[in-house]
Order: C-alpha cells, then sequence, then structure tokens
C-alpha cells in the first residue's frame, strides 16, 4: 500500500488522476473503520487533511470539503443552522473534531446526517479533477447505496450553500442522543422571499432524497407574505407527503412501517418550529 | 514506511510502519505507548482517545501517516514528572475508576472539556464524554470526578 501525502489541491488532482485506485482519507471515520476491520485494502491511501485550501469556508458560501464538523458548528451555525444542527448530531465530539462534510459526501451513505440538508437547502457540490472542475447540485449526486456522481480521477473539494434566508431545521431518530445512525432523518428550509420549501428525508430510500410533492404542497399552502398560526391540517398533510416520498427498507434499526411513520411526525414537528420561527420574526418586526 | 512525529513534547520516529496503519497501533506497538487503550478500532468507545495537534480525536481513526510532522499528546503526557494532573487526580479521589480500560480516553476528554469549558455544567459534561464508554462504573463517579477536578483549577 502506499500513503500519498499531498501538499496542495493541484497535487492531489494530478496523484488521483495518475492514481484512480488511491481512497482519499480526511477525517478518516469512516475509512479507517473499513481498514481497521479489512473489509477493505486499497492500493494507496490519499490523505487529504495536509491542503490548507480543502480546510477554508469563505462567505457566500463555499465550505471547504475538509472543514470538520465542530468548526461548522463553532462557526457557521448563524449563516447554515440546518447544516450545523446536523453537524451536530453526527457521532461524539472525537468524531466532530474529526470527521468532514467532504467524507460524509464521499461515503455517500444514504443515512449520512448532512445530506437531507444539503438537499432541501439547494446545496451545490463542486468537484475537481486535472480535467476541470464541475458543479453538481446535491439532487444530482446521490446515484445509489453509497454511490455517488465522481468519477475516479476527481475529489470533493467544497459544498456552496447560500446563507439561510429563512428557518431551517433538522431531526433525526436513534436510539440515543450520540452515536448514532439515523433510523431516518429529515431536513426542511423555508425560502420566504422566494415562496419556496426544501424538503428531503435521509436513510428511507436507497439515497437521501427530495420530497418534491411535499414542498410543492407547502408552496402553495402556506402564505409567506402574511404567516398566520399553522392548521393542523396542513401539517398532517405535509407529514404524509413526506412519508410517502421514501421508499425505507425493514432492517436491524428499524421497520419500513415505522420510518414511515416516524418521518410524519418529524416533517410535522420541524414544520411547525420552523413556521413558529418565521411568526415570531415576523412578530418582532410589527 | 517511516513516520516522524511529536509525542508528548518529544521528536519520536516510528518505522515499518504499515500505510494503512492507525495512529493507535502506531502508538501502542511501535513507540510504547500503551497508555491509550484500543477497545473497539471504530470509534465507537473513545478509549483511544489523544491529542493531535492540541485536538481530541480517537486515534484507531487517524493514519499513522496522518500524524507525520504533527503533534501527538497521549494520557502518559498529562503527568508533569511524578505529579499527576488534576483531571487524574481527581479521578482517583473520586473513585471514577475500576477496571481502569476506559479511564485514558476519558481522563484525556475530560481534560479537553475543562481546558475549553472551566466551569462546565452537567450537561455540558455529558455531552462532552458521550464518546466515552464505561462498562463499570455507571458514570455517576465519573462525573463527579470531573466536577471535583473543575473545582480545583
Ligand atoms: C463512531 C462513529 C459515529 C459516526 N456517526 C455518524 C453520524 O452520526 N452521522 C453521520 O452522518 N456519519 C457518522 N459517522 C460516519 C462518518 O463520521 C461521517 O460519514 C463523516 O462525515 C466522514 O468524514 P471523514 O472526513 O472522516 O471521511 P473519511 O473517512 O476520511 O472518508 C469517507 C469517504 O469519503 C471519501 N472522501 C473523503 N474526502 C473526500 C474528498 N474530499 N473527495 C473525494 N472523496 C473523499 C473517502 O475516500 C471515503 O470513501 C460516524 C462514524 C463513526 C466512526
Ligand atoms: S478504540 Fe478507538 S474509539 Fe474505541
Ligand atoms: S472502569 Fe472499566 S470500563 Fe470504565
Amino acid at each position: 500500500m502506499d500513503f500519498l501525502r499531498p501538499e496542495t489541491l493541484a497535487e492531489a488532482l494530478e496523484l488521483k488522476a495518475s492514481r484512480p485506485d488511491a481512497v482519499p482519507i480526511a477525517g478518516g471515520t469512516d475509512v479507517m473503520v473499513e481498514l481497521n476491520y479489512d473489509h477493505r485494502r486499497p492500493a494507496a491511501l490519499l490523505d487529504l487533511t495536509r491542503i490548507a485550501e480543502l480546510r477554508e469556508w469563505t462567505p457566500g458560501l463555499r465550505v471547504g470539503a475538509g472543514v470538520p464538523y465542530v468548526r461548522i458548528i463553532d462557526e457557521l451555525g448563524a449563516e447554515l443552522p440546518g447544516l450545523a444542527m446536523a453537524s451536530r448530531t453526527v457521532g461524539s465530539p472525537q468524531i466532530r473534531n474529526r470527521g468532514t462534510v467532504g467524507g460524509n459526501l464521499g461515503a455517500a451513505s444514504p443515512a449520512g446526517d448532512t445530506h437531507p440538508v444539503l438537499l432541501a437547502s439547494g446545496a451545490v457540490i463542486e468537484v475537481a479533477s486535472v480535467r476541470g472542475t464541475r458543479m453538481i447540485p446535491a439532487a444530482d449526486f446521490y446515484l445509489g447505496v453509497k454511490r455517488n456522481a465522481l468519477e475516479p480521477d476527481e475529489l470533493i473539494v467544497a459544498v456552496h450553500l447560500a446563507p439561510a434566508k429563512g428557518p431551517q431545521q433538522f431531526s433525526k431518530v436513534g436510539t440515543r442522543n450520540a452515536m448514532v445512525i439515523a433510523v431516518c432523518s429529515f431536513a426542511i428550509s423555508l425560502f420566504p422571499e422566494e415562496n419556496r420549501v426544501g424538503a428531503a428525508v435521509g436513510s428511507a430510500a436507497p439515497t437521501p432524497r427530495r420530497a418534491h410533492q411535499a414542498e410543492e404542497f407547502l408552496a402553495s399552502a402556506l402564505d409567506f407574505s402574511a404567516p398566520k398560526p399553522l392548521l393542523d391540517s396542513v401539517k398532517r398533510e405535509f407529514g404524509e407527503l413526506v412519508s410517502q416520498a421514501a421508499s425505507p427498507i425493514d432492517d436491524v434499526r428499524g421497520s419500513a412501517a415505522y420510518r414511515k411513520h416516524a418521518l410524519a411526525v418529524m416533517a410535522r414537528r420541524t414544520l411547525g418550529w420552523a413556521w413558529q420561527e418565521l411568526l415570531d420574526g415576523e412578530q418582532q418586526c410589527a | 514506511m517511516r513516520v516522524n512525529v511529536t509525542v508528548n513534547g518529544e521528536q519520536r520516529q516510528a518505522d515499518d510502519v504499515w500505510e494503512g496503519e492507525s495512529l493507535l497501533f502506531m502508538l501502542r506497538e511501535r513507540l510504547g505507548l500503551p497508555g491509550s487503550k484500543n477497545a473497539c478500532e471504530q470509534g465507537e468507545c473513545g478509549s483511544c482517545t489523544v491529542y493531535l495537534d492540541d485536538v481530541p480525536v480517537c486515534a484507531c481513526l487517524v493514519a499513522a501517516g496522518q500524524a507525520q510532522d504533527r503533534s501527538v499528546r497521549t494520557v502518559e503526557g498529562l503527568a508533569d514528572g511524578d505529579s499527576l494532573d488534576p483531571v487524574q487526580e481527581a479521578f482517583v479521589e473520586a473513585g471514577a475508576v475500576q477496571c481502569g480500560f476506559c479511564t485514558p480516553g476519558l481522563v484525556v476528554q475530560a481534560h479537553d472539556l475543562l481546558d475549553r469549558v472551566p466551569n462546565p455544567s452537567d450537561p455540558e459534561i455529558r455531552e462532552a464524554l458521550a464518546g466515552n464508554l464505561c462498562r463499570c462504573t455507571g458514570y455517576e463517579k465519573i462525573l463527579d470526578a470531573v466536577r471535583l477536578a473543575a473545582s480545583r483549577r
């Protein structure tokens, strides 16, 4: 096995082009488990942790693939509340000190916690190779169970996300607060100025996915210009449509039926919280 | 491969390191530092917690090669000669150690918490230690130890 240690992104892309079999390693919180248990024996490891460009974020917002969760929580909570909420639920402090959004995208597990948020908030994934840069909308990035849109010579460079223009929420079901792979998860983003809603489910289909019908229903049912308290019927219908967007399976973490039920509950609750935040904001303005 | 790394303030060199090996394995088996424990090798238990460039991480999830030119501080590096760190002393006094397997990781993690938050609330202590499992104590004495260490700093 080779251990490749590029210092710059350009060098890393050269290496990945000449060694497409090299497995990138960032925080290592997925890769090292596979190595320790001999589930994977790559021909080479490509260490990305020395590349300063990957560990920066810039206003606007472009978040480097190698920014660890702890920094998203500490530094970007105001601009990216949804992503920060999801980041807080990842693993444990030690995992959050090390794990990255780039690694979550690289692993592309249907249960990865950042995915529903990236989908609901319309994130765009910047990937690069020596051939150039591609901007891939999150909705086109997840192709199958642990499969993403990366070509063998490409690396994930950054995630582009506009600072939140309205309330965002994330919710996850698991057996305890820490150290839990989601049984299922849900993210919602409100875009009041555009009369638009983003909603996406995690761990409830072969890939994380958007709940298009639920999004459209809410956008037509809600009055963003003069928000009034939510009708129970709207919450219920939204929950139903979110649940219908999922195609979960029975597995060790939960049954398909439970996941469908839990998604509807999470959808209703997070909508309630997000809408309340909007109402409270209106009152403060008035 | 060869890995050069600063461990507990000392420049160290490990030879014949396998490229897929963890920092934990290198510390324990090549650098003679068995303080950090290996219990799960999958990031679940926290008994391998060490500082990597001042940030607590699971050493089992860091590739040894990623520690090249970096600085590692293990539980062996907390005491000052024969005098224990206040966190270590508090663990002894509070009876927070039974079999001791989880202790090195908990001590490093609690040490980091008290560096960042000198007077943590109970929820803050619980959150900080959420990635460290103990099969013996039931955690109450561990919480006592962290509160005791905080009161003395
Ligand atoms: C104890 C424990 C608890 C966990 N809890 C959670 C949880 O609650 N929620 C959750 O979502 N995940 C969880 N995980 C999984 C993991 O922590 C996350 O997926 C994390 O985001 C991975 O990031 P990393 O930087 O450590 O990735 P790595 O392990 O370094 O890499 C993961 C994958 O992505 C690839 N990769 C990494 N960076 C790039 C890049 N820039 N370009 C291309 N490919 C890249 C790697 O080749 C690999 O295939 C947990 C893991 C452990 C060990
Ligand atoms: S041995 Fe590293 S977390 Fe358990
Ligand atoms: S004292 Fe035995 S595991 Fe904690």
